[in-house]
C-alpha cells in the first residue's frame, strides 16, 4: 500500500514528473538569489567586505542572473505541471523533457562556477563568447545563450505537441503563442554591437518583452490554471478573463517599450510613446488583481490549499503594486529624467519580481508539494494552524515591502541631492550617497533583507514537511478525493 | 450558470480573443515600423549618434533652448592623447573599449546611459565631469586611475573604490576613447543640468 502523506512521485503524471525537478532546482537557485544579495547589499554599506576578492559587480550579477533563472525554472516547471491536465493526454517528449532541464542545468552550472571563480576575461570577443557578456540581466556568455533557446525549444516543442495530440484550450492557445514570443525575442540579445545605443536598443526587447510582456501573459495562463484547480473556477470565465488581459497587457506593453528609450540615443518621439503606453501598463494588472480577488471571493476563499491561495493573492496584489504602481510613479520621462538610474529603480525592480513572479512561483510549489504528497488537505488540517507557511508568507512579504520602502526613501535622496541639484556629476553622486538619510536606508535596507533570509529559511522547512504524517492533526492526512 | 447566448458581446470570450489577437498583432505591426526608423537614427555616423571619428573633436554639453533640454555639442580638433585617428583606427579603438567594457562586466557596478546598477557614477558624461580638475590633465588622471583604481580612487569620503582589474595600457586607453564617444551621443538632455568640466 502506497504511504498516502509521504513525497511519492506515484502521485504524479509524468509532465508532473519533470516539473517537481524544475521546482526543486528553482528553489536552490533562490536561495543562490538570497545569498549573493545579502553579500550585494552588505558591500554596499561596507566597501572593504570581500573586496578584489568577490566585488560588487559579481556578487550582484549573480544575484540577479539567479532570480532570472529561478524564475523561469519555476515558469517551465508550471507548465510542464498543467499541461497533462490541460491537455487531458500524456506529455509527448518525456526523454527530450529530461534531457532539456539536465542541459539547462549543467549550462547553469558551469555559468555560475565561472562568474564566480573566473569573473572577467581581456576585451576580446572570446571574453563574451566564454566568460561573461556584461549585459545586465543577460549576462551568461554567448554558449550559454545558444544552449538556454536549444532547451526553450525543446520545451516549446513538448507543450505545442501535446496540446495538438490532445485537447486545445484557450489557455492553449495563448501558452503556445506566448512561448514562442518569449523564445523568440531572446535571439534578439544574442549579438554584439560597440555601438551602445544600438547595443541597449535591443537589450530592452529582451529584457523589457519578457518581464513586461511576455511573462505577464505567462503567469495569466498559470493563474487561470491554477484559479480552477484551487477556488474551482468556471473555465469560461477564466479564459474570457485571460482574453482580456492578454490584450491589455501587450496592448499597453509591447510599446510601453518605449519607456526604456528615453535615454539611450533614441529619437523624441519615444518620449510621448513610451510615456503614454506605459502609463497604461498598470490597467491590466488591475483587472488581473479584480479578477483573481472577485472570483476568490465568490468561492468565499474556499480552497484546499491554503498556503497556494494565500500565495495567489499576494501575486494578485504584488503583480498590481510593484510592477504597476511602482513602474508608473516614475514611467512618464518628465519624472524619469531625475529617478532613471538611482535607486527608485531598485525599489520597483524588488517589488515588481518579487510581486509579480515570485510569488506565483511559490504557490506552484505548494500545488506540487500537495499532489506529491497524494493529493492531501492542505487547509485547516494542518497542525497548529499552519504557522510555518503562515510566518513565512508575512516574513517575505513584509522583507520585500520593507526593502522597497527604504530603497524608495533612497532614491528619494538620490533622485533629488545627485540628479536634482548636483546635476548628476561624480561628486553629486558621492554626495548622495554619502546624505544620512540615504544612509539610514540602505541600513534599512539590509536590515529587511536579513527579514527575507530568514522568511526564505522557513519557507524551505514548510515545503519539505509541509502535510507530512506529523504536520497533520491527529497525525491523520485528510485526502482529497480526484 | 448564465448561457452562452445570454453573454453580452462585450463581454463574451469570443469578442476578447479577437481583441487580443487584433491588438497584439497591430501593436507589434507598430513596434517593428518603428523599430526600422529607430535603427537608422541610431547607427553610428547619424544625427543622433556620431561617428567613431568624433573622438578627434572637442566635445561639450549644453542646453538648448528651443528643444529644452541639453544636448551634446561638437566642437574644434581635440585628438584623444594627441593622436588623429582615422574612421578605421577610431573603429578599432572604440570596439576595443566596448569589448572591454563588456568583458570587465563595468555594468554591474555603473550605469551608462542610465542603465545598469547603482554602486558606482553613471558613465554617461564621465568624460565631461568636471571631477577630472581640467582638460589639460583630464586623459592622464583617468588613465591612471583606470590603471590602478586602487590607488588612485576617487571616492569621494565613501571609501567605495573601484576594485583593480587588471586593464592593459589599450585597454584602459580604449575605455577612455569610449567614454569620450559616449559623451557626444544625444540622450534626450539626460542628464539633466550635468555641469561640465571647463572647456
Amino acid at each position: 500500500m502506497i504511504n498516502m502523506h509521504t513525497l511519492n512521485t506515484i502521485h504524479l503524471n509524468s509532465g508532473q514528473k519533470i516539473a517537481i525537478k524544475y521546482f526543486s532546482m528553482a528553489v536552490v537557485l533562490f536561495v543562490v538569489q538570497i545569498v549573493f544579495g545579502i553579500l550585494a547589499g552588505t558591500q554596499f554599506n561596507n566597501p572593504e567586505f570581500l573586496y578584489q576578492i568577490i566585488d560588487f559587480n559579481v556578487n550582484r550579477m549573480v544575484h540577479i542572473n539567479a532570480m532570472i533563472i529561478w524564475l523561469l525554472y519555476g515558469f517551465i516547471g508550471s507548465v510542464y505541471w498543467l499541461i497533462e491536465d490541460e491537455a487531458k493526454t500524456e506529455l509527448v517528449g518525456k526523454k527530450l523533457a529530461n534531457f532539456g532541464f539536465w542541459v539547462l542545468t549543467i549550462a547553469v552550472l558551469v555559468v555560475v562556477l565561472v562568474f564566480l571563480f573566473i569573473q572577467s576575461g581581456e576585451g576580446s570577443y572570446a571574453s563574451i563568447w566564454l566568460i561573461n557578456e556584461g549585459r545586465e540581466y543577460i549576462e551568461a556568455p554567448r554558449w550559454a545563450d545558444i544552449g538556454i533557446v536549444f532547451v526553450m525549444l525543446i520545451f516549446f516543442y513538448n507543450i505545442y505537441a501535446t496540446f495538438i495530440k490532445g485537447k486545445w484550450s484557450g489557455i492553449a492557445g495563448v501558452l503556445v503563442l506566448d512561448l514562442a514570443a518569449l523564445a523568440g525575442v531572446y535571439l534578439a540579445g544574442m549579438f554584439y554591437s560597440d555601438n551602445i545605443s544600438m547595443d541597449q536598443f535591443w537589450w530592452w526587447w529582451v529584457v523589457h518583452l519578457w518581464v513586461e510582456a511576455t511573462w505577464e501573459v505567462l503567469v495569466g495562463c498559470i493563474m487561470a490554471w491554477v484559479l480552477m484547480k484551487t477556488i474551482n473556477a468556471d473555465r469560461r470565465i477564466v479564459t474570457t478573463w485571460l482574453y482580456i488581459e492578454v490584450t491589455l497587457m501587450l496592448g499597453s506593453g509591447i510599446l510601453g517599450l518605449g519607456h526604456h528609450y528615453f535615454w539611450i540615443g533614441t529619437p523624441e518621439y519615444w518620449l510621448t510613446i513610451g510615456g503614454f503606453f506605459s502609463a497604461l501598463e498598470p490597467i491590466p494588472l488591475v483587472a488581473m488583481l479584480v479578477h483573481a480577488l472577485y472570483d476568490s471571493g465568490v468561492k468565499n476563499f474556499k480552497s484546499t490549499n491554503n498556503p497556494a491561495l494565500a500565495w495567489l493573492i499576494a501575486h494578485a496584489f504584488g503583480n498590481f503594486f510593484g510592477a504597476g504602481v511602482w513602474g508608473f510613479f516614475q514611467t512618464l520621462p518628465q519624472i524619469n529624467l531625475y529617478t532613471h538610474g538611482t535607486q527608485w529603480t531598485a525599489s520597483h525592480g524588488h517589488l515588481a519580481f518579487f510581486g509579480a513572479y515570485a510569488t506565483i512561483n511559490i504557490a506552484m510549489f505548494y500545488m506540487a508539494i500537495q499532489v506529491w504528497r497524494g493529493n492531501i488537505h492542505m487547509g485547516s488540517s494542518l497542525i497548529d494552524n499552519g504557522w510555518k507557511w503562515k510566518t513565512s508568507l508575512a516574513l517575505l512579504n513584509i522583507g520585500v515591502v520593507g526593502m522597497t520602502i527604504a530603497m524608495l526613501i533612497a532614491g528619494y535622496k538620490q533622485a533629488f541631492i545627485e540628479r536634482a541639484v548636483e546635476g548628476s556629476t561624480w561628486s553629486g553622486y558621492f554626495k548622495a550617497q554619502s546624505d544620512p538619510s540615504f544612509l539610514l536606508a540602505m541600513d534599512w535596507r539590509m536590515t529587511f533583507g536579513w527579514i527575507i533570509a530568514l522568511g526564505l529559511i522557513i519557507l524551505i522547512w514548510d515545503l519539505i514537511t509541509i502535510g507530512s504524517h506529523s504536520e497533520m492533526k491527529n497525525n491523520k492526512p485528510k485526502l482529497l478525493s480526484t | 450558470m448564465i448561457k452562452k447566448d445570454e453573454i453580452i458581446w462585450w463581454a463574451s470570450e469570443n469578442f476578447w480573443k479577437k481583441s487580443a489577437i487584433f491588438v497584439t498583432g497591430l501593436m507589434t505591426l507598430v513596434l517593428v515600423l518603428l523599430t526600422f526608423d529607430t535603427v537608422n537614427k541610431i547607427t553610428a555616423g547619424s544625427k543622433r549618434v556620431p561617428a567613431y571619428t568624433v573622438i578627434n573633436n572637442q566635445i561639450d554639453y549644453k542646453y538648448n533652448k528651443t528643444r529644452n533640454m541639453f544636448e551634446p555639442v561638437i566642437g574644434s580638433e581635440s585628438p584623444l592623447f594627441g593622436n588623429m585617428l582615422t574612421a578605421e583606427e577610431a573603429e578599432g579603438l572604440i570596439n576595443l573599449g566596448k569589448l572591454t567594457i563588456q568583458a570587465k562586466n563595468c555594468m554591474n557596478c555603473h550605469t551608462l546611459l542610465g542603465n545598469g546598477a547603482y554602486y558606482a557614477p553613471d558613465l554617461t558624461k564621465a568624460w565631461l565631469d568636471p571631477g577630472w580638475g581640467a582638460k589639460s590633465v583630464r586623459e592622464t588622471l583617468m588613465l591612471n586611475f583606470l590603471m590602478d583604481p586602487e590607488n588612485n580612487a576617487r571616492t569621494f569620503g565613501t571609501n567605495r573604490k573601484m576594485p583593480n582589474l587588471g586593464l592593459t595600457e589599450a585597454e584602459a586607453k580604449s575605455i577612455i576613447a569610449y567614454l569620450k564617444w559616449m559623451s557626444s551621443i544625444d540622450t534626450n538632455g539626460f542628464p539633466t543640468n550635468f555641469k561640465t568640466i571647463k572647456q
